[in-house]
């Protein structure tokens, strides 16, 4: 084990070959571990998917599809598999992109990186074995007292050591990057944000393991009770700020193919990543935003924890909300596209997966997971959708057409360069993250649509016709129920596109390894040469950026008035 | 570019870019607004959250809610106790304590509050977590075993409210109701 141990020290025995199109020298073992994560991520959202479809269609009051028992099974399934598997082996992959690939380094003890992602396959494994058994049907939040079986939280212990073994393995290769000088001066942006991430992960894993493993022993009888308040405080310490890994993650591949497909940089270096920053400083306690319709919390605790006193995490979001398409304008009105507004932005490469998923996703981010998410975690507010199907609505918003979309974005350069096959029927690839994308952006906004009418989230059946006291849900609620059901089938098709692609292109797609061979969707060229040769680029105008911002400011504050509005006309309550 | 690192070494020495800043201060203001809109509402707003929270045992809970039907128990104009598909419907004293109890799989029993008047509202579970969700004013709490929840609850319309659970609490999650009646 001496070559473990001493790390660094050892004499670098490491295989590389330089990337035939971005110049980088990629190292052989960070490029397996990349394939390898990818290829899980991409399983697992398939499965997750598939799940999330059963769901969603069993939820449009007029298909109902699965039977009650196996609904609340196949949701246990869909939040474990796309919110935790899916996301987190693709967040590996960019971890080690990130750290390796970005800095030219290799990757520091690939054993240990090994044994995590064995760790993580075995605990998925694991947990989506218990739940398809039966008798872990406790939602993803698994609250007490209600009980899954002890393997459930096992698999999900063990799923999340394999990962915290991985994050490890990350900030070692940027030690090994940064003794061995493999980059100069400051790790560039995508590599701070992932380091943001990775940061934010080693707190959500341990508020993990500090709530599940005490979990576990009370299944297997060692504990006699959890205090179910005590354990959403904790939970949520996992549950919401791995949401923030996803969010840090997702805004550094924004940043990522932005300079890869139109050679964006950053405005200024110090605001973006002073906003990454501010994710880490200001998240770590906001599992309030998850407990405003508790009892037992006082107000100044829910104030001060879901805002810091001055909303310093959404103020972070909103400011990568303009540096990230300031940057795109940037670079295409240094690209030639200067004249209106908007020149820049039509002009843009829409027929680009990585550049449309990657735009889309920041748009849907900030109008629909952004401002819905801002307004749920508003003190009073929340009384208003707390556990409605609302919540659901916002977090698709977030998680699918912000982070799953952005990945999906990312995909598109990961096959070339990573796996080195070009991308097979480009005329679908094109045409795949809008259909995804549209049917997120329906899924998110029907199911807030239904949630403001009152539809509650993770029930079976709204007409309530086992209840003996019945209440009739609006009509409108059940529209939206079936719009949410057509919009999942768009989803499901834009995601089974997806995985087509992916599988086809890295089994069968035309090998890039050659010499002379071209990139389908191509990297941006040029844009370093573009970006010496401007003298005065210190400080573009930005006029597009701009009104766009505007929009999305104005649309916020009417917003959030409207619900103070609907708020006020409630029943009074002190 | 954003994956090489910055061409100038002393990056936090650039200057920031005008409209950049503009924006910053805008949305410093707005967040800064936001949290005292917070505070500000519970002094200008009449629907607050109560806090009021006590440690309870789940079967003393629900012995006192039982106490409390049978005392209050409403009776129709012929002097019989009334009751809907078998749950006791309770009339609380204007101003008095009203009791809820949630339950697998039930929000018992149905209460018959006044329009106008306030009333201090109990809530907790004799068993697993619930989401008390009032149909269709859409008033969501959460409701744990083991805590009783006290506000201060005021009706403002008339009519028959449905009680949904919006707190997965297992295989007959879908089939718990309750209901509130508000009378003149």
């Amino acid at each position: 084990m001496a070559t473990i141990d001493s790390g660094f020290a050892t004499p670098d025995t490491s295989t590389y070959r330089t990337c035939g199109f971005t110049g980088l020298r990629v190292e052989r073992q960070a490029e397996l571990l990349i394939r390898v994560n990818a290829v899980a991520a991409v399983l697992f959202l398939a499965w997750g998917g598939l799940l999330g479809l059963s769901v969603a269609l069993t939820r449009w009051p007029a298909v109902q599809l699965l039977p009650a028992e196996w609904f609340y099974l196949a949701l246990t399934g869909h939040g474990a598999n796309v919110l935790l598997f899916w996301i987190l082996f693709f967040e590996m992959a960019v971890l080690h992109f990130a750290s390796a690939i970005i800095l030219g380094s290799r990757i520091a003890t690939p054993r240990f990186a090994w044994l995590g992602f064995i760790m993580m396959v075995a605990g998925a494994v694991m947990t989506n074995y218990t739940v398809l058994r039966g008798d872990s049907s406790v939602m993803f939040t698994s609250y007490p007292p209600m009980m899954a079986s002890q393997w459930f939280y096992l698999g999900l212990i063990i799923f999340a050591v394999g990962a915290l073994v991985n994050v490890m393995v990350f900030f070692g290769t940027l030690v090994v990057a940064k003794n061995e000088g493999t980059y100069n001066g400051s790790v560039p942006l995508v590599t701070f944000g992932a380091i943001t991430a990775a940061i934010i992960a080693v707190f959500t894993l341990a508020s993990g393991a500090i709530i599940l493993i005490p979990t576990w022993l009370w299944s297997l009888g060692l504990i006699t009770e959890i205090d179910t308040l005590m354990y959403k405080v904790v939970w949520w310490g996992m549950g919401h700020a791995s949401q923030q890994i996803n969010v840090s993650a997702h805004i550094a591949i924004w940043y990522a193919i932005a300079a890869m497909c139109v050679g964006a940089k950053p405005l200024s270096e110090k605001v973006s990543r002073g906003a990454f920053l501010m994710y880490i400083l200001f998240l770590q306690l906001a599992s309030a935003h998850h407990l405003l319709a508790e009892p037992g919390l006082s107000s100044s605790w829910k104030i001060v924890n879901t805002s810091y006193m001055m909303y310093l995490a959404v103020m972070a979001s909103m400011i990568h909300g303009f540096t990230v398409p300031g940057a795109i304008e940037a670079a295409q009105r240094r690209n030639g596209y200067t004249r209106g507004a908007f020149e820049w932005l039509r002009k843009a490469p829409w027929g680009h997966p990585a550049f449309s998923g990657m735009f889309m996703s920041l748009v849907m981010f900030g109008f629909i997971g952004g401002i819905s998410g801002v307004i749920l975690g508003t003190e009073q507010l929340n009384v208003l959708m707390h556990n409605t199907i609302y919540v659901p609505g916002h977090f698709h918003g977030t998680v699918v057409a912000g982070t799953t979309l952005a990945f999906m974005a990312m995909t598109y350069f990961v096959v070339p360069l990573i796996f080195q096959r070009d991308i097979v029927w480009p005329g679908l690839a094109k045409l795949q993250p809008y259909l995804f994308g549209l049917g997120a952006a329906g899924i998110s906004v029907f199911m807030m649509g239904a949630g403001t009418l009152g539809v509650p989230r993770r029930q079976w059946d709204i007409s309530l016709s086992e209840a003996a006291l019945g209440y009739d849900f609006p009509s409108a609620a059940y529209l939206m129920m079936g719009l949410n059901g057509l919009s999942a089938i768009l989803a499901a098709l834009g995601g089974l596109l997806f995985i087509l692609i992916v599988v086809a292109s890295i089994l069968a797609g035309p090998r890039l390894d050659r010499p002379g061979a071209k990139m389908r969707f191509p990297l941006h060229q040029g844009g370093a040469e573009a970006v010496a040769a401007t003298g005065s680029e210190g400080s573009p105008k930005l006029p597009g950026t701009i009104i766009l911002v505007t929009i999305f400011f104005a649309a916020f504050v009417l917003y959030y008035f409207i619900n103070w509005k609907y708020l006020s006309e409630l029943w009074l309550f002190q | 570019m954003a994956i090489s690192s910055p061409e100038q070494r002393l990056w936090w020495k650039q200057p920031i870019h005008g409209a950049e800043l503009a924006w910053i201060i805008v949305v410093f203001l707005w967040g800064l607004f936001m949290f005292f809109f917070m505070i500000a509402w519970h002094f200008i707003g009449n629907q607050n959250l109560s806090t009021e929270t006590y440690r309870v045992s789940p079967d003393s809970y629900v012995e006192r809610v039982e106490a409390f039907a049978d005392e209050f128990q409403a009776t129709d104009a012929s002097g019989n106790l009334m009751e809907e598909e078998g749950v006791p419907v309770v009339r609380p004293p204007a101003g008095g304590d009203a009791y809820l109890v949630a339950r697998l799989w039930e929000f018992w029993p149905i209460l018959e509050l006044k329009v106008g008047e306030s009333y201090r509202f109990h809530i907790s579970s004799a068993d697993w977590q619930h989401g008390f969700s009032l149909q269709p004013v859409n008033i969501n709490l959460s409701v744990h075993p083991g805590y009783e929840h006290v506000l201060s609850l005021t009706p403002t319309e008339t009519g028959v409210y449905g009680i949904v659970c919006n707190e997965f609490c297992g295989i007959g999650h879908h089939s718990m109701t309750g209901r509130i009646r508000v009378v003149e």
